[in-house]
C-alpha cells in the first residue's frame, strides 16, 4: 500500500527555502547538514517531524528545516515539546538548544523532560559561549574563561552536560562533535530511534566568540589520541594503534596503556547498564575538551516513554468508565429536581 | 410573629426566610467540611444559598491561635440570594480564638454557640483573652449557648471503642448535628455522605455518625434551645440542580468546551492556591480524553500548553497571580504565534505571595497589560461560582475562533464559594468547533504551493492554522516578528507596524462577536454602578437595597473586559456619574476613564474578603449624597 510506505527523500527535501544566516564558518552549518542528511534514513515523513527550539544561534535551526517547526522562547523548548509530544505521540519531535538555552535559563525544563522520559530527541549545541548575545560566558564555559562579562576570568565551575543528563535520569545520552559528519549522523539517528527522551551533546565551534574551543580534541590530527569512541560491547580503546584504554580502578575509571594493564583489564562498554554510575564516571574522564574525551553513546536503556504512559492511563479510564458523557458529568454530584 | 409549626418530636419550629451561619474553629477542627456538609444538605433541601469559605494560608497554624482560625460562612434562604451574607445570625465557635476573631462579624443579638470544653485557661490565653469572655460581659449583647461539645462527643462514641484522642476529632460532626437540628436540615443526606466518605475506616464512619446524632439529639432534648427554625425551599426555575463551586464549574466548563470544539483537552499547570482544584478536578476525568501535566513550574505549565495547542489540542493553563507573572513571556509567545490558549487566573491577594487563601481581584491590569510589547489579549471574567462554567466555554470559543490566548479571570471567592446551579441542557450549548487548513494557501518564491500560516480570515482576522502531520503544509512559526501572510522572519519596519496593527485589529474585532452590555434598571438614573467578576452578587444585593429605599439607579456588569462590549461607551455616555466597586484600588475604573473619558469613581476593598451588599449600598447612598438613614446629606 503506497500510503504506508515512507517516500524516499534526499537532503534537498529537508531544506527549507529560507536563507541560512549563521556566521560563515560556524559549526552550526555542519550540524544542519548532518541532520538533513540523516533524516532520509530515519524512516519518517516530513509532515510528522517537528523541530522545536528556544532562543540562541542554535535555536534558529527550525527555520532551515522543511518540516513543521517552532522557534519559541529562551530555554522553554523542552517544556513546549513535552506538551506537543504528549498531545501528539504520532509526531517525531526534535528539540534544538544551545548550552545557555538548555543549561542556564532552561535547565529546569531540560532535567524534567529527561526525568519524565518524554519522547524527544534533544540536540544540545554546546559551544561553551553565548553566541547570539555576542560572547558572554555560559554554564559550560571553563573556569578562568575571559569573556565580555568575565573580563577577569570566570570563577564558576562549568556543567558537564553529559553528567547533568545522566544525573537527571536520562535514558539515552550521547556526545558527538561538529567536525565528524558521519559520527554526528550515526549518533543522531540512534538518538531518534530511542523510545523516550534522548539527548545528544554536540560540541560546536563558535568561530566568532569561542573559536577552537574543541580544536584540541576534534581536529583531524588530534582525534585518534583525544577522542575515545564508545562502542557498545567493545573494550573502550583509543589512540592511533588503539594502544590506550579505560580501566575500572578502585571504584573509579582511569586511562591506561593496554601494554601495562593487559587487554582483559580494559572496560567493555555497556550502554544498557541499568545503573548509570559507570556512564557517569566515563562522562568525567576528561575535565574539559583538552583531555581524551569520550564520544558516542554513554547510555541507552529502555524505560517507559512518557507519552505512551499518558495514553495508557487515558485508555484504561475509558475502558473502565466508558467515554466521557457531559450530561452525566454535570449530574455526578448530588442533584435535586425543582418541579 | 413568624408562623410556627410542629416538628414530629412535638417541638415548636419557627419559619424564617433566611439565615446566615458561620462555623469557626481551629484549622484542625474540620470547619470547612462541616460548612460544606451543611451547605449540601441545604442545597438538597432546595434552599438558595451562597457560601464563603475563609481559611488561613497555613495548613496548621499553631493550634488555638487567631492565625489558625478557619471559618465557613453560609447563607441559606427561601428566595434568591446573591451573597454569602453580611453579618451572620449564628456563630458556631469551636474555641476561644474562633470567638475572638469572628465575634465582631455577628449581628447584634445574634446567637453564639460555644464549645465550652475548649474554653480552658490555656486556650483563652492563646487567643489573647485576658479574661473569660463568658464571664466578663463581652457576650452580653448576644444569645449565648454553651455546649460541652468535646465531652459529649467523647461520650457518644465511647461504646465504639474509639480512643478519646480520636473521639475528639468527631466533634465537628456533633456541631453539624446540632446546627442541623436547629435549622431542621434533613439528616439522611449527611449520614449517607459520612458512610461514603469514611466507609474505608468503619470505626471513623461510625464515630462521626454517632457524634452527628448526638448533636442532633442534644438540640432536641436540651432545654437550651426553645425551638428550631425552618427555612423553606426557594422558589426556583424548574430543572435539575446541583450545588457547585467555581473551580469545579470552571473545570467542567473546560471539559464541555473540549466536547463542543471536538478537540482533546490539555492542561499544563503547576499547583497554586486557589487554582489547584481545577488541576485536581481535570486530572480525574481522563475518560474524557483530558490530558493533564503537573509541570515543573508555571513556565512549563504554559509552555506545555502552547506545545499541545500547536498540536491541535484545546490547551489550558491554570494558575493564580504569582504564576501569571511567571507565564508572562510565554503568553506573549502565544500572542505572537497566534495559537489558541486559555490562561486561567484564579486571583488572590497580592503582591508577591500576598494572601494565598484570601480573595482579591487585582490582576485585571496584569491580564490586560502585563506583557512586553504591544501584546493585546481578550479577557473574560466569571461573575458567580456556577457562571464559571459558561465563562470557561466563552474563553475557549474566543481562543479557538480568533487563534489567540485568552485570559479567564476568576478569584478565590468564586473558586471556593458554592451555589445551586440549574444544570444546562447539554444540547443547548454552543458549537465552538474550528477548522484547520488542509490545503496550501500560497506559493513560495519558486512557485511551489505552500502553507502561509499568517494568511488571515478577512472577517475575523484569525490566521490559517495547519496542524503538524498535515502533508504539504510544513511551516515554521516563532516568536520573532514574522512577515505578513508567509510567516517568514521579517525585521522590516513597515511589516512590524502592519503586524502590530493587525494583532490589535483582530482583538478589537472581537467586540462585534460578544454580547452587548446590558443596562439594568433606570437609564435616566443619575448614577450607574459598573462591576466585573465576583462583585456581581454583592452589587446585586446592594443595588436592590438602594432601589428598595426608593432611589433610581442603573447598573452594568461586565463579563468581557477586553475588548469591551461594543455598546458600552454609548451606555455610559448617558450618565454623569459612574461608581465602580472593585476588589483592588481601581483597576477597571482606570481603564473606563481612559477608554470613555468618564468620571468613574472607585469603591475599593482589599481586605481579602468579598464586598457585602451593605457595603455596596452604603457606597451608592454616599455617592447619591444620601445618608444611610435616607436623609439627604
Ligand atoms: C528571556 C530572555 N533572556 C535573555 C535573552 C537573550 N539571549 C538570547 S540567546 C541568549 C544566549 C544564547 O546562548 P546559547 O543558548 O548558548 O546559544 P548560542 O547562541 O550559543 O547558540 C541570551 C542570553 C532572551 N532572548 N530571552
Ligand atoms: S556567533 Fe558563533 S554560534 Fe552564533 S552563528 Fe556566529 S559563529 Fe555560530
Ligand atoms: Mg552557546
Amino acid at each position: 500500500m503506497s500510503d504506508t510506505t515512507i517516500p524516499e527523500t534526499s537532503r534537498k527535501d529537508w531544506m527549507s527555502d529560507q536563507e541560512v544566516r549563521w556566521c560563515p564558518g560556524c559549526g552550526d552549518y555542519s550540524i544542519l547538514a548532518a541532520v538533513q542528511l540523516a533524516l532520509p534514513d530515519m524512516g519518517v515523513r516530513r509532515e510528522e517531524v517537528v523541530f522545536v527550539s528556544g532562543i540562541g544561534c542554535a535555536a534558529r535551526f527550525p527555520y532551515y528545516m522543511n518540516t513543521y517547526g517552532m522557534h519559541s522562547i529562551h530555554g522553554r523548548a523542552p517544556a513546549i515539546a513535552t506538551g506537543l509530544a504528549m498531545a501528539r505521540p504520532d509526531l517525531h519531535v526534535f528539540v534544538v538548544s544551545g548550552d545557555g538555552d538548555a543549561l542556564s535559563i532552561g535547565g529546569n525544563h531540560l532535567i524534567h523532560a529527561l526525568r519524565r522520559n518524554v519522547n524527544l530527541t534533544i540536540l544540545l549545541f554546546n559551544n561553551q559561549i553565548y553566541g547570539l548575545t555576542k560572547g558572554q560566558y555560559s554554564p559550560t564555559s571553563e573556569t578562568g574563561k575571559v569573556t565580555k562579562s568575565t573580563p577577569f576570568g570566570s570563577i564558576e565551575k562549568p556543567f558537564n552536560p553529559v553528567s547533568v543528563a545522566l544525573g537527571a535520569e536520562a535514558s539515552f545520552v550521547a556526545r558527538t562533535h561538529d567536525m565528524d559528519r558521519n559520527h554526528m549522523m550515526d549518533t543522531i539517528k540512534r538518538a531518534h530511534d530511542h523510545q523516550g527522551a534522548s539527548i545528544v551533546e554536540i560540541y560546536q565551534n563558535c568561530n566568532v566568540f569561542n573559536d577552537g574551543a574543541f580544536g584540541q580534541i576534534t581536529a583531524k590530527s588530534a582525534r585518534d589520541e583525544m577522542l575515545i569512541d564508545l562502542r557498545h560491547g567493545e573494550p573502550i580503546l583509543f589512540g592511533a594503534d588503539r594502544q590506550r584504554g579505560v580501566v575500572l580502578d578502585g571504584g573509579g575509571v582511569r586511562l591506561a596503556e593496554v601494554a601495562d594493564v593487559g587487554m582483559d583489564a580494559v572496560l567493555v562498554h555497556d550502554e544498557t547498564r541499568p545503573d548509570p554510575s559507570i556512564a557517569f564516571m566515563l562522562s568525567r574522564i576528561a575535565t574539559g575538551p583538552h583531555e581524551p574525551t569520550p564520544v558516542g553513546v554513554f547510555r541507552a536503556v529502555g524505560r517507559d516513554e512518557y507519552g505512551s504512559r499518558v495514553n495508557q492511563q487515558l485508555a484504561a479510564a475509558q475502558e473502565q468508565r466508558g467515554p466521557g458523557n457531559l450530561h452525566d458529568l454535570l449530574r455526578s454530584g448530588a442533584t435535586w429536581e425543582v418541579e | 410573629m413568624s408562623d410556627t409549626s410542629t416538628q414530629p418530636t412535638g417541638e415548636r419550629t419557627e419559619s424564617i426566610d433566611r439565615v446566615i451561619i458561620r462555623f469557626a474553629g481551629d484549622s484542625g477542627d474540620g470547619m470547612q467540611l462541616t460548612g460544606d456538609r451543611f451547605t449540601s444538605a441545604s442545597a438538597m433541601f432546595g434552599n438558595d444559598l451562597a457560601t464563603l469559605p475563609d481559611f488561613p494560608a497555613e495548613i496548621r497554624a499553631p493550634a488555638g491561635t487567631i492565625a489558625g482560625v478557619s471559618a465557613f460562612q453560609v447563607h441559606i434562604s427561601d428566595h434568591d440570594i446573591t451573597t454569602p451574607g453580611d453579618a451572620p445570625d449564628v456563630l458556631v465557635a469551636m474555641n476561644p480564638a474562633a470567638l475572638r476573631s469572628d465575634l465582631h462579624r455577628l449581628k447584634g443579638n445574634g446567637s453564639v454557640i460555644l464549645n465550652i470544653d475548649a474554653f480552658t485557661e490555656r486556650n483563652l490565653d492563646k487567643a489573647g483573652y485576658s479574661s473569660d469572655p463568658r464571664e466578663d460581659g463581652s457576650l452580653d449583647a448576644y444569645k449565648v449557648y454553651e455546649v460541652p461539645m468535646t465531652e459529649m462527643t467523647k461520650k457518644a462514641v465511647e461504646h465504639l471503642g474509639v480512643k478519646p484522642r480520636d473521639a475528639e476529632r468527631s466533634k465537628n460532626f456533633f456541631a453539624l448535628g446540632l446546627v442541623s437540628w436547629m435549622y431542621t436540615r434533613p439528616a439522611e443526606h449527611t449520614l449517607e455522605w459520612i458512610q461514603q466518605k469514611f466507609g474505608k475506616d468503619q470505626q471513623v464512619a461510625d464515630a462521626n455518625v454517632a457524634a452527628f446524632k448526638a448533636g442532633h439529639a442534644f438540640g432536641e432534648t436540651a432545654e437550651l434551645f426553645d425551638h428550631a427554625y425552618s427555612v423553606k425551599p426557594a422558589e426556583k426555575v424548574p430543572g435539575t440542580y446541583t450545588n457547585i463551586t467555581g473551580n469545579v464549574a470552571l473545570a467542567w466548563g473546560l471539559i464541555a468546551a473540549s466536547q463542543l470544539a471536538d478537540m482533546p483537552l490539555f492542561l499544563g499547570s503547576y499547583p497554586i492556591t486557589p487554582a489547584s482544584d481545577i488541576l485536581h478536578e481535570l486530572s480525574k476525568h481522563k475518560n474524557f480524553g483530558v490530558r493533564t501535566l503537573q509541570a515543573e513550574d508555571e513556565i512549563a505549565g504554559v509552555g506545555s500548553a502552547i506545545g499541545a495547542a500547536y498540536g491541535g489540542h484545546l490547551a489550558i493553563t491554570t494558575t493564580s497571580g504569582p504564576g501569571v507573572a511567571l507565564k508572562g513571556e510565554a503568553i506573549g509567545l502565544a500572542v505572537s504565534l497566534e495559537l489558541p490558549l486559555v490562561v486561567v487566573d484564579i486571583q488572590r491577594g497580592g503582591p508577591s505571595t500576598g494572601l494565598p487563601t484570601k480573595t482579591e481581584a487585582s490582576d485585571l491590569l496584569m491580564a490586560m497589560y502585563g506583557r512586553h510589547g504591544e501584546s493585546p489579549m481578550p479577557i473574560v471574567a466569571a461573575s458567580t461560582p456556577a457562571g464559571c462554567f459558561d465563562a470557561a466555554i466563552e474563553a475557549c470559543r474566543i481562543a479557538l475562533k480568533y487563534r489567540t490566548p485568552v485570559f479567564l479571570l476568576s478569584d478565590g471567592y468564586l473558586a471556593n464559594g458554592a451555589e445551586p446551579w440549574k444544570l444546562p441542557d447539554v444540547e443547548s450549548l454552543p458549537d465552538i468547533s474550528t477548522t484547520f487548513a488542509t490545503e496550501a494557501n500560497g506559493t513560495n518564491d519558486a512557485g511551489n504551493p505552500v502553507h502561509h500560516p499568517y494568511e488571515r480570515d478577512p472577517e475575523t482576522l484569525a490566521r490559517s492554522w495547519a496542524l503538524p502531520g498535515t502533508p504539504g503544509l510544513e511551516h515554521r512559526i516563532g516568536g520573532l516578528e514574522k512577515a505578513d501572510k508567509t510567516g517568514n522572519v521579517s525585521y522590516d519596519p513597515g511589516n512590524h507596524e502592519l503586524m502590530t496593527h493587525l494583532r490589535q485589529a483582530k482583538l478589537d474585532g472581537i467586540a462585534k462577536d460578544i454580547p452587548e452590555a446590558v443596562l439594568e434598571g433606570d437609564a435616566d438614573a443619575d448614577l450607574v454602578v459598573i462591576g466585573w467578576g465576583s462583585t456581581w452578587g454583592a452589587i446585586s444585593g446592594g443595588v436592590d437595597r438602594v432601589r428598595a429605599a426608593g432611589h433610581s439607579i442603573a447598573r452594568i456588569h461586565l463579563t468581557h473586559l477586553h475588548p469591551f462590549p461594543p455598546n458600552l461607551g454609548d451606555l455610559l455616555s448617558g450618565f454623569d456619574r459612574a461608581l465602580v466597586p472593585e476588589l483592588n484600588l481601581g483597576q477597571l475604573s482606570k481603564v473606563l476613564r481612559a477608554e470613555f473619558l468618564i468620571d468613574a469613581k472607585t469603591v475599593s476593598k482589599v481586605r481579602g474578603l468579598p464586598f457585602t451588599a451593605v457595603e455596596i449600598e452604603a457606597a451608592i447612598l454616599d455617592s447619591l449624597g444620601v445618608a444611610q438613614n435616607g436623609a439627604a446629606k
